[in-house]
């Protein structure tokens, strides 16, 4: 079932989107080095028809080249299996630090661009809630998105604890985040969503953190 | 002579690979994995053609290639990008680059691109030395 979707809206459809034509991006680029490395390949055969020997030593090179793309494209479209599939359910068992990992993956491309670093601290135990996971991202993604812009370049720290009455989502190191809070607590669309998750938004601009609170079950 | 090409783009294994290859076709190749590499390189030298990739982090292409056609006005930029658009290539052409190549390159195509790109330099380069000379004589009413 597809999980409110009256919530996921068009700012749903432009982050769907907007991570679709990312990770398309990464996988061109992935072919882009496979298509070299065999166009190489093609150069020493014709060389090696030509008289010139073939070192293998380079061969084995170039194959385990062509390997490490394979596994760099592997991780690109399994990250892209977890984004697709976050939309299956409208409320599942999340593991809230996975749920941070995929979303500092699809933010790569992002936050190099603006010369920002997004690490996920992992913490000693699971944070597990029944929540939706796509629209979850969606709102964490508009607040990383604003935290980067908030911070400029440097390291925005995400991280996942358990609370009394479920969990909470911090992200933390957002420079100048004393100076524009408003800007990131503007109401839509990140209020709907918050509505829909039952979660609640909160800045801290002394301790340059935002907190999202979630409830054990959103149901 | 062979042809002086400097790669710009963020993906160190697709630099090296394709550098390699374009040195297998006799090109005299260097390469940077920022803009901002691109740009210092550039201060130093000159380059037949500058093939620079679209999306990189902090500098993106097109904020590059205006730069560098301040520092250079007859550099011969191409780009080479994983997802062309129409808009973006005609900003980029408007801005003064040479051309647009979609990833995976085609080796023929580059080539002769490139080919393209240095007799391009030379023309401009050529008409630039015709108009100093011609400013430097009408200065001196000869």
């Amino acid at each position: 079932m597809i999980p409110d979707a009256g919530v996921i809206g068009q700012s749903g459809l432009q982050f769907f989107g907007k991570m679709c034509a990312s990770i398309s991006h990464d996988i061109k680029n992935v072919l882009a080095v496979i298509n070299e490395n065999a166009g190489l390949l093609e150069d020493l055969c014709a060389m090696a028809e030509k008289g010139r020997s073939m070192d293998p030593s380079r061969l084995k090179r170039l194959a385990g080249d062509i390997q490490e793309q394979i596994r760099r494209g592997d991780r690109i479209v399994t990250g892209m299996n977890r984004f697709a599939h976050s939309a299956d359910e409208a409320s599942t068992d999340v593991d809230l630090s996975e749920l941070l990992d995929l979303l500092a993956a699809l933010a790569l491309r992002f936050a190099a661009a603006r010369g920002v670093r997004v690490q996920v601290n992992r913490p000693p135990a699971a944070v597990r809630v029944t929540t939706a996971p796509f629209l979850l991202l969606n709102l964490m993604w508009l607040c990383l998105e604003g935290a980067m812009a908030t911070a400029g370049p440097g390291t925005v720290e995400l991280a996942a604890e358990n609370a009394a009455d479920g969990a909470c989502l911090r992200l933390c190191r957002i420079e100048g985040l004393k100076e524009a809070p408003a800007a990131f607590l503007s109401a839509e669309p990140k209020g709907a969503l918050c509505l829909a998750l039952k979660a609640q938004l909160s800045l801290d601009p002394e301790k340059n953190e935002m907190a999202l609170r979630l409830p054990k079950n959103r149901v | 002579m062979a042809e002086k090409v400097l790669i710009v783009d963020d993906d160190k294994a697709f630099l090296a690979i394709l550098a390699e290859r374009m040195q297998n076709r006799g090109m005299e190749v260097s390469t940077a994995d920022s803009a901002a590499a691109a740009l210092k390189m550039l201060e130093k030298e000159t380059y037949d053609a500058v093939l620079l990739d679209l999306m990189m982090p902090e500098m993106g292409g097109i904020e590059a290639l205006q730069i560098m056609r301040k520092k250079q006005p007859e550099v011969q930029v191409i780009f080479v990008t994983g997802h062309p658009s129409v808009s973006k290539g005609v900003e980029a052409m408007k801005l003064g680059a040479m051309d647009f190549i979609p990833k995976p390159v085609d080796m023929n195509e580059l080539t002769e691109k490139i080919h393209q790109a240095k007799a391009g330099r030379m023309i401009l380069v050529e008409k630039r030395s015709q108009e100093k000379i011609k400013k430097i004589l009408t200065d001196k009413g000869w």
